[in-house]
C-alpha cells in the first residue's frame, strides 16, 4: 500500500518519474532541491487519491512525512546563511545554547502554571470594567477684549474688496440671442441644415451656446429635430417636417 | 437591625476635614472604571497626596471583606472598588469574564513572557517559546492584557508589548514587581546543558 507514494508518478519541469528516485536523486544531491516544485508534487499525490475510490491512510501518513522532509531540505539550501549560522556553532556552544533556551522557556512554563493558579484564587474577584473615564475638557478662558479692537477687526472685513480684473480670461460666453436669428435666418433661406456643420469652427464654448439656442428653438416650436443615433449629427428643419410618431385610433 | 452603614454619621457634631475629603474619595471611586492613584486623587480633589492617603485609610477600613458588600483594594498602582468575594456567586450569574475567560496554556505563557520580559516583540516571544506567537499575541491584545509599548530599535523594528495595568488588576497584583521571583537562570540551563551533553555523548559512542 504504502508503494502507492513511492511509485507515484510526477511530471515536474525538472523531474519526471517516480517519487522515490526524486527523493534518492536529492539526497544523493544529484538534483537541486531549490528546483523542484513542491507544490506540484502535492498536486499530484491529491489527483492521485481522487483517482482512487478508499483512502488510503498508510499512504497519506507517508506522503505527509517524505513532503515534508523533501520541504525541509529545500528550505534549508534556500537559508544557507542560517544554517552557515548554526554550524558555526561548537556543539558544546550549541548545546550550552539549547539547554539556555530551554531552561527560558522552562521558566516562562512556570511562570504560567503561576498564572494559571493566580487566575483561579481570583475567581472571586468582580470588579467593574470599562474604559478609561475622560478627564473634562479644559476650558478656554479669553484674556479681557477691548470692544474698538472687535470693531476695528470688523471694519476691515466690511470693506469692500479690490475688484478683480477678468480681462486676462478669455472665456467669454456670446449670447443665446445671437444663435437664435442666425438659425432662424438660415431656416428661412434652406428648408434643412446640419448642426454640426453650422457650428464647425467655432469655439467650444460658442457650439454650447449654439447648442441651447437649438434647444430654445425646438422648445418654441420653431424647429424640429432629428439624429440618427446618440452623436450622430443633429439634423434641423423646419418644424412640419419633425416626423413625431403619433398614436390614431387606426394604429392603436 | 444593624443601622444603615454610614461613613460619617450626622450625629457627629464636629466633623474632621479628613472626612469630607474621604467622602469625595468615595465619590471619585464609585464613578471611576479604573484604579485611580493617589496623585490622581489628590488633583483630583485639590488636596495633599499625604492627606488622601490618610483618607483612604479610612475608606478601606470601612470597605473590607465581611464588612462590606464594596470592597476597597489597592490594584494595578491604584486604589479600586469591587464586589466582595462573598459575593461572587451572585456576581458570576450576573456578570460574564471575558477578559479571563478560556485563556490557553499558549496565551498563559505568552502572558508570562511578556509580564516578565516586557516590552517584548512578537519574534522574541516565538523564540522563547518556540512557535509562532502572532494569534496568541492578537487574541491578548484583544482582551486588553497586553498592549503596543514601542518598537524595537532600528528601522522597521518590531512592535514590542507589555503588560497593561488591566492585567494586574485581573491577577490581583498591585504591579508587576509582586509577581514570584522565578527560580535562578543559571543553575537551570547548567543542569539542561549537561543533560543535553550526556544525551549527545549516548549517541555518539
Amino acid at each position: 500500500m504504502a508503494s502507492a507514494v513511492r511509485d507515484l508518478e510526477l511530471d515536474l519541469d525538472a523531474f519526471e518519474g517516480p517519487f522515490d528516485l526524486l527523493l534518492t536523486l536529492v539526497l544523493k544531491e544529484q538534483l537541486e532541491p531549490a528546483e523542484i516544485d513542491v507544490a506540484a508534487i502535492v498536486v499530484a499525490f491529491v489527483e492521485h487519491l481522487t483517482a482512487t475510490e478508499r483512502i488510503d491512510l498508510d499512504a497519506c501518513g507517508e506522503f505527509l512525512v517524505l513532503v515534508a522532509a523533501l520541504l525541509e531540505i529545500k528550505a534549508r539550501q534556500l537559508f544557507p546563511d542560517e544554517s552557515a549560522e548554526l554550524s558555526e556553532l561548537e556543539p558544546e556552544e550549541a548545546a550550552a545554547e539549547l539547554a539556555r533556551r530551554l531552561a527560558e522557556y522552562r521558566r516562562m512554563k512556570e511562570a504560567a502554571g503561576w498564572l494559571r493558579e493566580r487566575l483561579a484564587e481570583e475567581r472571586d474577584r468582580y470588579f467593574r470594567l470599562g474604559p478609561a473615564p475622560l478627564a473634562p475638557r479644559a476650558e478656554r478662558r479669553l484674556a479681557p477684549q477691548d470692544p474698538a479692537a472687535l470693531a476695528a477687526a470688523l471694519a476691515g472685513l466690511a470693506e469692500p474688496p479690490p475688484k478683480v480684473s477678468l480681462s486676462h480670461m478669455a472665456l467669454r460666453f456670446p449670447p443665446v440671442a445671437q444663435f437664435l436669428e442666425r438659425f432662424r435666418a438660415v431656416l428661412r433661406r434652406r428648408r434643412v441644415f446640419d448642426f454640426d456643420g453650422e457650428v464647425a469652427g467655432l469655439s467650444r464654448v460658442e457650439q454650447a451656446v449654439a447648442f441651447l439656442a437649438l434647444l430654445e428653438l425646438r422648445k418654441s416650436g420653431e424647429v424640429a429635430l432629428a439624429q440618427a443615433a446618440p452623436f450622430a449629427p443633429i439634423r434641423v428643419t423646419r418644424p412640419e417636417n419633425e416626423r413625431i410618431p403619433q398614436w390614431t385610433v387606426r394604429s392603436a | 437591625m444593624d443601622r444603615p452603614l454610614r461613613l460619617i454619621s450626622r450625629d457627629s457634631i464636629v466633623e474632621s476635614p479628613i472626612d469630607s475629603l474621604a467622602r469625595t474619595v468615595e465619590a471619585l471611586l464609585v464613578v471611576a472604571s479604573q484604579p485611580l492613584t493617589i496623585e490622581q486623587l489628590a488633583d483630583a480633589t485639590e488636596d495633599e497626596a499625604e492627606r488622601v492617603e490618610t483618607a483612604l485609610g479610612l475608606l478601606s477600613e470601612r470597605y473590607r471583606e465581611g464588612r462590606s458588600g464594596i470592597v476597597l483594594e489597592r490594584a494595578a498602582g491604584g486604589y479600586a472598588f469591587r464586589a466582595a468575594r462573598e459575593a461572587a456567586d451572585a456576581c458570576g450569574r450576573l456578570f460574564e469574564r471575558p477578559v479571563e475567560r478560556g485563556l490557553s496554556q499558549a496565551a498563559l505563557e505568552t502572558l508570562a513572557i511578556v509580564a516578565y520580559t516586557g516590552p517584548v516583540s512578537r519574534p522574541e516571544i516565538a523564540r522563547i517559546r518556540g512557535v509562532a506567537a502572532d494569534s496568541t499575541v492578537a487574541s491578548l491584545v484583544e482582551r486588553g492584557l497586553i498592549a503596543e509599548a514601542g518598537r524595537e530599535a532600528g528601522p522597521g523594528g518590531a512592535v514590542r508589548y507589555r503588560a497593561t495595568p488591566l492585567f494586574e488588576r485581573v491577577f490581583g497584583l498591585d504591579s508587576l514587581a509582586e509577581l514570584p521571583r522565578l527560580d535562578d537562570l543559571g543553575a537551570d540551563a547548567e543542569e539542561l546543558r549537561e543533560r543535553l551533553l550526556e544525551v549527545a555523548g549516548a549517541r555518539a559512542s
